[in-house]
Formats: C-alpha cells, sequence, structure tokens
C-alpha cells in the first residue's frame, strides 16, 4: 500500500501531545527554526515507508488512548505506524480518513451508526452490529466490535442501589418518584434522556439536575454527596471504579450500544493488521477503559501513549 | 439569516413565555441572582474602597489584590466552589461576588483618593470631623466614579450570570448551555440577545440613579459624565 503524498506536514512518527492545531502551528515556526531535540518540534518528517498505517483518534483522551492500543499491536505484529492523535470530532477524523491523512481510528459503533444513519432505530449491540457495516460510505469499512463499551448509563452510589434494591433501570421504574437524576443539560432533549426513560421503563424522576460538565467530577461529586440519587455517567468514567459506584443495567437497550471498534477504509490495513486489531478487539473490556482513564488522570497521571504501552506489556504484547 | 430567522422565531414563540422555564421567570431568576450579587459586593466593596480611600493606608494592597481577583476566571470558581460546598446557590453567586468586587472597589478607592486636598483642607478648616469630611464631602465628590465602578460591575456580573446554569441553576445562562448542549443555535443567540437587553436596561436604571444621587454642585462637572 502507499502512502499518499499530500500527508499533513504535522504527522509525526509517534506523538507524545494531544493539542494538535497548536502543535501544528509551532510545528510549522518551530520547523525552520531548530531540528531535533526540541520536543515541540517536527523532527521526524520522513515519507512513511509502503505499508505503513496511520492511527487517528478523536479529541479525547480515551480515544488517543485506544489509538495508541491500536498502533501497539500493529507494531507488535511488525506494522509500521504512526499516530495522529486529537483530530476532533467524527466529522473531522472520518474526512482525515477518507482523504487518507489517516488510515485506521477507534470509534464507538452506536454514535457511529447515527452518524452515517441517523434513522437508524437500532439499538442493542447486536442490531447496531448488524446495520453499521452496510450503512458506512463506500470504502470505509470496520473490524470487529469490542466488548469494551463507553456509553451513557444510569449510574447510582451503593448505598442508594442497596436502599432501593436496584441493579437495573428497571427496578429504578417503581421508585423514580422519589429520585433526582443528573445528568447533562441534552439529557432533557435528547430520545435516550427523560423522554427515553419514561417510554422504555415507565420512569419519571422527581426532578432533573442539568450538569454541563458530561458526567464529570461535579456530576460524580453530585452524586456521591447526596445531592442527587442517579446520574448520566459514562461506563468507562474513573469514578465507577473509585467510588465504588454501581452502573444500572439496561434490558431495554434506552441508551445507545457503544462498543469500541476499529474504523477503516478499504486496502488500507496491511497483511495481519485486521488479525492483529480484532484480537485486540476481543481482550479489551469495559473495565480495562476504566483502568486506562484511571492511568492517565488525578495523581500520577501518565500520558495517553504510556497507559496504552503499560497495558499492552501487561497483556503479552510486546510494546 | 436561517440562524437570526430562527432566533426571532423563538423569540416570539408565545409559548417561550409562559409557564415554568420560561422566558419571563428565567429573566426574573437571573435578575435575582444579579441582584443578590451586586447587594453582597456593594456591602464589600464600598466600605473597604471608602476607608482606603479616605485613610490612604493600603491603596497598593486594594489595587494588587483586585488586580488578582479580576484575573479569576468565573466558570472555575464556580466549578471549584461547586466541588468544596456541593451544588446550590452559594457556588455561582460567591464566583459572581468574586468578579463584581474589584470594580467597585477600584472605583470606590479612586473616587475618593482623586478628592482635591484643598477641599478636604477646607471643609477640616470649617471645624468638620474626619467623619464628616467623609461623609458630606468625600463621599459626595466620590459618588459618580463610584457608581461608575458599581455600573461596570453591574454589566460584567449580568452578563456572567450565565455562567449559573452550568451547575444545576436558571437564568437566562439555561437557554444558552442547554441550547448548546443540543447544538439550538437559535436559541443561544436569542437568550444572548436578552441578556444583552437586560444588561443595556439595568445600567440604563443605574444611569438614572446615578444622576439622582449626584450632588447638584458637581453635577454640570465632568467627573459626573461617566
Amino acid at each position: 500500500m502507499s502512502r499518499t503524498p499530500q500527508l499533513p506536514a504535522r504527522s509525526r512518527r509517534v506523538a507524545r501531545r494531544h493539542a494538535v492545531l497548536p502543535l501544528a502551528v509551532a510545528g510549522l515556526f518551530l520547523l525552520s527554526a531548530c531540528g531535533g531535540g526540541d520536543p515541540l518540534a517536527d523532527d521526524d518528517q520522513s515519507t512513511q515507508a509502503d505499508g505503513s498505517v496511520t492511527v487517528g483518534s478523536a479529541d479525547f483522551p480515551e480515544s488517543q488512548i485506544i489509538a495508541e492500543l491500536y498502533a501497539g499491536v500493529l507494531e507488535d505484529a511488525g506494522v509500521e505506524t504512526s499516530t495522529e492523535p486529537g483530530i476532533g470530532a467524527r466529522e473531522a477524523y472520518i474526512g482525515a480518513l477518507e482523504d487518507g491523512s489517516i488510515d485506521l481510528v477507534p470509534d464507538y459503533t452506536g454514535n457511529l451508526l447515527l452518524y452515517v444513519d441517523p434513522e437508524s432505530s437500532a439499538a442493542s449491540a447486536e442490531e447496531i452490529m448488524n446495520e453499521l457495516p452496510d450503512a458506512l460510505s463506500d470504502g470505509l469499512m470496520v473490524l470487529e466490535a469490542s466488548e469494551a463499551e463507553n456509553k451513557d448509563a444510569m449510574v447510582v452510589t451503593q448505598q442508594t442501589a442497596d436502599e432501593y434494591s436496584l441493579t437495573s433501570i428497571a427496578d429504578m421504574a417503581p421508585v423514580c418518584g422519589q429520585l433526582v437524576i443528573a445528568g447533562p443539560p441534552e439529557f432533557q432533549e435528547r430520545a435516550y434522556g427523560l423522554s427515553g426513560l419514561e417510554e422504555n421503563y415507565g420512569c419519571v424522576p422527581q426532578s432533573f439536575e442539568p450538569i454541563n460538565d458530561g458526567g464529570g467530577t461535579l456530576t460524580v461529586e453530585a452524586l456521591t454527596r447526596g445531592d442527587v440519587d442517579v446520574a448520566d455517567i459514562f461506563t468507562t468514567t474513573p469514578a465507577i471504579e473509585e467510588q465504588d459506584l454501581v452502573v444500572l443495567e439496561d434490558p431495554e437497550n434506552n441508551f445507545l450500544a457503544q462498543q469500541v471498534i476499529p474504523l477503516t477504509a478499504e486496502g488500507r490495513l496491511p497483511e495481519g493488521a485486521e488479525d492483529a486489531l480484532n484480537e485486540l478487539s476481543a481482550k479489551l473490556t469495559t473495565q480495562d477503559l476504566i483502568e486506562l482513564n484511571q492511568a492517565i488522570s488525578g495523581d500520577g497521571a501518565v500520558s495517553p501513549q504510556q497507559a496504552a504501552q503499560d497495558w499492552l506489556s501487561q497483556n503479552g504484547y510486546d510494546a | 439569516m436561517n440562524l437570526l430567522a430562527g432566533t426571532w422565531q423563538w423569540l416570539v414563540d408565545p409559548a417561550n413565555w409562559s409557564g415554568a422555564g420560561a422566558i419571563p421567570s428565567r429573566i426574573l431568576e437571573h435578575l435575582a441572582y444579579s441582584g443578590i450579587v451586586m447587594v453582597v459586593a456593594v456591602v464589600v466593596a464600598v466600605p473597604l474602597g471608602l476607608l482606603v480611600g479616605h485613610t490612604g493606608r493600603g491603596s497598593g494592597a486594594v489595587i494588587g489584590v483586585s488586580g488578582a481577583l479580576r484575573a479569576l476566571p468565573t466558570l472555575g470558581l464556580l466549578t471549584l466552589f461547586s466541588l468544596l460546598m456541593g451544588l446550590g446557590l452559594v457556588p455561582p453567586l460567591l464566583a459572581l461576588v468574586i468578579l463584581a468586587v474589584p470594580p467597585i472597589l477600584t472605583a470606590t478607592y479612586a473616587g475618593v483618593a482623586e478628592v482635591s486636598p484643598q477641599v478636604k483642607d477646607a471643609a477640616k478648616a470649617q471645624g468638620m470631623t474626619p467623619l464628616q469630611v467623609l461623609t458630606r464631602v468625600e463621599m459626595p465628590l466620590a459618588l459618580p466614579v463610584a457608581m461608575g465602578g458599581i455600573r461596570n460591575a453591574a454589566l460584567q456580573v449580568i452578563a456572567t450570570a450565565t455562567v449559573a446554569a452550568y451547575i444545576n441553576l436558571g437564568g437566562l445562562g439555561r437557554y444558552l448551555i442547554d441550547g448548546l448542549a443540543v447544538r439550538d443555535y437559535s436559541r443561544m443567540l436569542g437568550s444572548v440577545l436578552l441578556v444583552a437587553v437586560l444588561a443595556l436596561a439595568i445600567d440604563a436604571v443605574l444611569a438614572a440613579l446615578q444622576r439622582a444621587l449626584t450632588s447638584p454642585g458637581i453635577r454640570a462637572s465632568p467627573a459626573g459624565a461617566h
């Protein structure tokens, strides 16, 4: 496979920083000024050998970790790789995939399907994987989906779970009127939000408290402090582990399945790359993602690249 | 044009003007947050500014601390206070008070400090006590400048009170934050216009108040032209 010539100059052999735009700007300035040794400089401008794979990622840390995992297992399988982290939202990285700037990017099944087919009503992991390959535009393709999943979920403290004997959202329905739910503002208006809870589970909470930090620290604090009883938090949030929170099951698939999946384009992956990625997807679990997210946050945080390398070496890869 | 038409539709939609969470109640919430913040900020900053301006002591500290407070991002403070105190009214109001105090404090201090020494000497020569000099000479003369600081602070507070909606509170910021969450730019622009109109209206009220409070003796002077 040949490298496309219009590869952006900012592509780096191995990237250690996330902010692409500032780096690209800094890189442009530094290119003419100084050579290697400066960590901000783009000192690797060599053209890529045939058969190499550029792994892109979206502009949030978990995507960068998974991209580094992909790069790691590909290297392990003898494929030359480079990474292009923090490209942006789905519009941006799918564009980069189509124009050949990148060859591979981690994505999530439910949101990817909705992006390519906004009309789709698939909700469960199986339904989504039945529709996704055909819904993708020409040239794009997905490999096997991982069990690892990062999706919205109703989360409660262990104490609340015990008090109302909750293990799934269905258990919540009879006591919903006593519960205060916190979540991002869009939860009031999106189909999976308050209207979805009512339709799928007959759950109308006592009140909804919008907190605009995307299920981050403020939302977790509001939950653990008892300001609210239930929170909409992503399933790979480290706090689930750290604060002993309970993720309620979602038997009616109110929240779309969001399995981690490699998205690529036809003819970009060399021999053996596909098997290596499928093997990784089979190994990776949601719990792994929680631990990886934990590794890159708080005290003693490491870079997404380092977290990915540590995981790979613990899981039998020669990273 | 689409965005402007959508914004207009949002603004004139009767459904947005009645019921819980409608525009009138959001405006009242916004005014309530801003009003509480301004009262607290004035109670804190004006006496301190008068004291420092009158005695001339601690002016370096006032300027330094005011500058430092101005540099603090309100959203960062809101997040910090919310993490420390939990959800509720106190974190956003405290963050906004910290926004409002510096302009009021420095303006009050500057207004008093700028009063001509000859005028103060003349007042003392008339037999006024230091307290009388402060209340009858320095305060009336400082009022236009101090009110300038208060109006400045009020504008900033009304514009920034939208951050209250970052957590589970109301005010006009609710439309801004909720609109952004679902990419409803018409709603966002509509709420921004409402905030701007509200800020201008409050500034007009404060300008009228300033004119009414300003001593007739200095009304025509350039100092009153704030």
